[in-house]
């Protein structure tokens, strides 16, 4: 693999290196499934608490999405009072509210991890480097991961 | 004969008022439920960590486990350092769990299902979160805003947004709890009157009666569950939020 010269007179070579990488490979698939089978240990509750009946997740996505809507509403009607500018800041921030409001949902169902975790998984230990580790190289985040843990 | 569902909600004044300052201060039976709490709280755990046996008894190990489970759900959200909260969230945990475990007595007050009790909680973690991160992070602490990897120019909506969903916290932290006991002992006190009225048409409307009774036992059952998960819910908000306070950047 390493030098495409050689390929043709060290078949056995090039095997054992594709066997080294595919060992290499079923190895960091382990420890994914080791890493995602001990996240959901880390906080049993919460997918109790979401799982445990479909009225309180429903009610917790829609108190989250009726807050953002409600908060942005709210903060555009006193800019307008404060400004003067009376139906624009209302329209704006009812939007950006609404914005916020389907933001909250999606962190707080666990689509998007991004910015602040609202989720009920948080990350055990957040690393520094958490965001941009995810999808360069897993092997390394998973290491430092249980290294914290310990 | 008709049963207001929205009765055992009212607050009452227990003694005269008191002016202080100009302000009248009332001395309600929210008031007085809360003392309750405080007073159940205290009690159990001074009561059940005064043997401190190396073994714990039945008093102790629930001591022990609530305990256990508060440092836990601090500790998986946000790491050893968080667990300087500890106090905090444990004296939240408790104070919501036993409100609504109370509240569902029968004669008795829930606490937690007046909004002003539940944001007067929330907007305390708010305040909380907010000085300590200030206080931490300084002016870092805005990064919590600005999220990693979005292009420069739809940055300033991302910001307001993020912003907006953080003020939002509160008001989805404090109204959950509230609409969630709300909502409970309304339905459990409708179910109730269906008893009462069915009852009332005779031999009959007994046997009627006895669906209703089934659905109130029942719901009795859901209550309880949805006290202890609110408390929880309550509890594990306020361990993710500190968790923002405490590490901002991501």
């Amino acid at each position: 693999m390493s030098d495409g010269a050689r390929e043709n007179g060290d078949r056995d070579n090039l095997k054992t290196d594709e066997a080294a990488l595919s060992a290499r490979l079923q190895r960091l698939g382990e420890r994914l499934a080791r890493d995602h089978a001990g996240r959901p240990s880390d906080g049993p509750g919460e997918d109790r608490a979401t799982t445990a009946s479909g009225y309180a997740r429903g009610f917790r996505l829609s108190s989250e999405l009726v807050a953002g809507v409600v908060v942005g509403a709210g903060l555009g009607w006193l800019i307008d009072r404060w400004l003067g500018i009376s139906p624009w800041g209302l329209i704006v921030f009812l939007l950006l509210g609404f914005a916020a409001g389907v933001l909250n949902v999606m962190r707080s169902a666990g689509v998007v991890t991004g910015g602040a975790p609202d989720d009920g998984n948080p990350p055990p230990y957040p690393p520094p480097g958490a965001g941009e580790g995810k999808s360069m190289n897993p092997p390394p985040r998973a290491g430092a991961g249980r290294e914290g843990e310990k | 004969m008709t049963i207001d569902p929205i009765e055992q909600f009212q607050i009452k004044n227990l003694m005269p008022m008191i002016s202080v300052g100009g302000h009248e201060i009332a001395f309600t039976n929210s008031a007085l439920f809360m003392l309750i709490i405080v007073a159940a709280v205290s009690t159990l755990l001074i009561v059940a960590t005064a043997p401190r046996a190396l073994v714990p008894g039945r008093l102790q190990s629930v001591a022990e486990l609530s305990y256990e489970f508060v440092a836990n759900t601090l500790r998986s959200s946000t790491g050893t350092e968080g667990m300087k909260f500890f106090p905090f969230v444990f004296t939240l945990f408790m104070f919501v769990l036993f409100a609504n475990l109370i509240g569902l007595i029968p004669y008795s007050f829930t606490v937690t299902s007046q909004l002003i009790v539940t944001a007067t909680l929330a907007l305390l973690v708010f305040v909380i979160v907010v000085g300590y991160g200030f206080w931490r992070h300084g002016l870092h602490f805005l990064m919590l805003f600005v999220p990693k990897g979005v292009p420069v120019y739809i940055l300033p909506a991302i910001v307001v947004i993020e912003v907006l969903s953080f003020i939002s916290r509160p008001v989805s932290h404090s109204v959950r709890l509230f609409a969630n006991m709300l909502a409970g002992h309304i339905t459990l006190q409708v179910f109730a009157g269906f008893i009462i009225m069915l009852a009332g048409f005779g031999v009959l409307g007994w046997f009627g009666a006895a669906l209703p009774f089934i659905m109130v036992v029942m719901l009795t059952a859901l209550e309880l569950l949805v006290a202890f998960l609110q408390a929880y819910v309550f509890a594990i908000l306020t361990c993710i939020y500190l968790n923002d306070a405490i590490h901002p950047g991501h």
